[in-house]
């Protein structure tokens, strides 16, 4: 069975049409539990993200900040497993019709198999993965895998990549391109920073590719700046903080939804 | 002085271009490292073939750590041994206290070569914590260092010294609160901070350059053994033994030697409670091939390649991943590697400071303990060179609560 890419392209390209930017929300797998993690991702979905990215939890999260890295441990502590992960993906995707991408660092997927890890995440429904830590020069083996099972290959960019570099990193990905807005972790900011626009800016100098920006947003008004120059925006320890700061699930889901669509209002301005 | 103590592999045949050891090593870094990784390659690069370079760390190797270090035999220490003569390599006494000052006065002046301003580490001991304090004190660099909340506990000595010597401590409290989680700690900072810092990595591990170009900071200490114990002894050793955690106080004595066929390169790593009671970081021995902190090579990681949690008495060793070389060295057979429980270390530890006056890291005594294993097996034509990695000052408390010191001391004085 064959991943859903194509859905992922149609999505972002509907959002193009409707001259807005496309929501992504971020959130781990098994976080809270297993179940409340379906549930956060569903409740994103319905409150109006766009795409969601799966987190699958790694015991040495080094691009994540305090919030994810709690989340992530909570996940890992709870006994999260990567069948948990993909049933993750098939439940909110089946749940929503909407894309759904996996998170995660590159260990797991290449101590899974990068073969059998993209042929189950592609059977589940999902759309592609991101490998923040795999560079352009070490992907070929994800590649090939991803992109035999019909999935999207997302890479990261920076403000310190060069154009030479964004051309080789955006001709060897799919999907969309994530540019990581400011130099740093996860985590909400209080500005989103000046330097967000300039990179989407030399990046789709380089690519048709739809340009998302991360790292950095927490509110509708960060998202409509960013949405202002940006094809997708997107959001992932603002969601997470929902939830953990929540007093029980049911109030931590509501919360998810809350700002998904305030968040969809934003991207919309 | 015309001797020179920056001596690079002049072979060159390892690593790759990129960084490959066999299989092992690579880079494994986000993008918003990769700028900075690069520039690390291209100025050691320019430097290495920089003979103003070469002569200002040599004139720091001499006259600031007090290079050569010497090599000691030990004769009533080596009784124990089988009767095999045994030699240390004195690292111990450099400057600091161990082998880290080699590498950190490289990478130091490699940071001002770069016009950074700010250096950042991560420790287990505390060793290579103290040597970047000291030469960021020495050059007027703002410095930081991440270090596990449960090493600041046991190498309390060491915390105090880095921060007398000018630098902000931070204990990282995540995951098992040791080495591994600092080394996270620390990639962080880089990444948010990377325009003007400098993370000065500590071993032979992460991502090219670093694992090659740490080597060659410790070369020094194989070359300068290798022609001292051909002149005490006559001949080249049997076997040359170092603890291994990360691995680069055994990859500085091993690298000299690897053209020695008839050398055997012994890596002692900590087996903590044993190998098989799941609470040890033997990476060699249990685990295996996975990608830790920017390269690939050996880790302790589950089925699902999540980093399980090591264990050890020696906070320097206490980490689940290793060199890439070493795995490569594994792989092809040209060193072995065993490993060395708690017990067996501090039984080399107290051995060592009662025969010959000399108290070690408990990490260099788990190098005694093979040292004592392998000259059984050699017996009495047997010749060791042990590298002698560190003093054992910062194990004190450690040490004294192990074998039970502070109780006998208060019933002395009632």
């Amino acid at each position: 069975m064959s991943g859903q890419i194509e859905l992922l392209d149609r999505t972002l390209a509907g959002a193009r049409t409707e001259g807005r930017a496309a929501l992504v929300a971020y959130l781990p797998a098994g976080f809270p539990t297993v179940e409340g993690g379906i549930e956060a991702a569903k409740a994103a979905l319905e409150g109006g993200a766009d795409v969601v990215e799966i987190g699958l939890p790694h015991s040495d999260p080094v691009l994540d900040g305090p919030v994810i890295q709690t989340a992530d441990d909570i996940a890992l502590r709870g006994g999260v497993r990567i069948k948990d992960v993909l049933r993750t993906v098939r439940e909110a995707h089946a749940a929503t019709g909407k894309p759904i991408l996996v998170m995660t660092y590159w260990n797991p997927v290449d101590r899974y198999g990068a073969e059998r890890f993209a042929a189950e995440l592609a059977e589940a429904g999902g759309a592609g993965c991101i490998l923040p830590d795999l560079p352009v020069e070490e992907s070929e083996v994800w590649r090939k895998a991803a992109e035999q099972h019909g999935l999207a290959t997302v890479f990261v960019v920076a403000p310190s990549s060069r154009d030479e570099r964004l051309a080789k990193i955006t001709a060897a990905g799919s999907g969309f391109v994530y540019a990581a807005s400011l130099m740093g972790v996860t985590g909400t900011r209080e500005s989103v920073g000046a330097e967000a626009a300039d990179l989407v800016r030399r990046t789709r100098a380089q690519t048709e590719l739809p340009v998302c920006v991360g790292l950095g947003v927490s509110d509708a008004a960060q998202a409509a700046e960013v949405a202002g120059f940006a094809d997708g925006v997107i959001v992932g320890s603002a969601f997470v903080k929902r939830l953990l700061d929540a007093p029980d699930l049911e109030r931590g889901l509501a919360g998810v939804r809350e700002l998904a669509a305030d968040l969809a209002r934003g991207v919309r301005r | 002085m015309s001797e020179d103590f920056f001596i690079p592999d002049p072979e060159g045949r390892v690593p790759s271009a990129e960084g490959y050891f066999g299989r092992f090593g690579g880079k494994f870094i986000p993008e918003a490292l990769v700028a900075a990784v690069d520039e690390v390659a291209v100025e050691y690069d320019k430097a290495k073939s920089d003979p103003a370079f070469a002569a200002e760390l040599n004139e720091l190797l001499v006259h600031y750590t007090g290079r050569p270090s010497p090599l000691t035999e030990v004769p009533r220490f080596a009784r124990h041994a089988g009767g095999a003569r045994v030699f240390l390599k004195r690292e111990d006494l450099n400057h600091t206290g161990s082998h880290k000052i080699n590498n950190v006065l490289g990478q130091a002046l490699l940071t001002k070569r770069m016009g950074k301003t700010r250096v950042i580490a991560e420790t287990g001991a505390g060793q290579h914590g103290v040597a970047t304090a000291t030469a960021c004190a020495l050059f007027g660099l703002e410095c930081t260092i991440y270090m596990g909340e449960v090493d600041t506990e046991r190498q309390a000595l060491n915390v105090a010294r880095m921060r007398i010597l000018g630098a902000e401590v931070i204990p990282v409290k995540s995951g098992s609160r040791t080495l591994k989680d600092a080394i996270n700690e620390a990639f962080r900072d880089w990444v948010a901070n990377v325009d003007r810092t400098h993370y000065l990595f500590g071993t032979v591990a992460g991502p090219h350059p670093f694992p090659a170009m740490v080597r060659d900071f410790h070369r020094v200490i194989g070359v300068e053994a290798r022609r001292q114990i051909l002149e005490r002894a006559g001949r080249l050793p049997d076997v040359v033994a170092a603890c291994v955690g990360g691995g680069s106080n055994a990859i500085g004595l091993f690298h000299a030697f690897i053209p020695d066929e008839g050398v055997r390169l012994l890596g002692l790593e900590a087996a903590g409670h044993g190998v098989d009671s799941g609470e040890h970081a033997a990476t060699l021995t249990v685990g295996e091939p996975g990608i830790l902190h920017g390269s690939r090579s050996y880790v302790l990681q589950d089925d699902e390649g999540q980093i399980t949690e090591p264990y050890s008495i020696s906070a320097g060793l206490d980490y689940p991943g290793i060199g890439p070389e070493h795995a490569y060295l594994k792989e092809t057979g040209r060193a072995e590697y065993r490993p060395v429980t708690d017990d067996e270390a501090m039984q080399s530890l107290r051995l060592l400071s009662r025969t010959e006056g000399i108290i070690p890291a408990i990490e260099s005594a788990h190098a005694l303990a093979g040292a004592l294993q392998i000259g059984r097996e050699l017996g009495e034509e047997g010749l060791v060179l042990v590298n002698l990695s560190g003093r054992g000052d910062k194990d004190m408390d450690t040490a004294a609560r192990y074998f039970g010191l502070y109780d006998e001391a208060e019933g002395a004085q009632r």
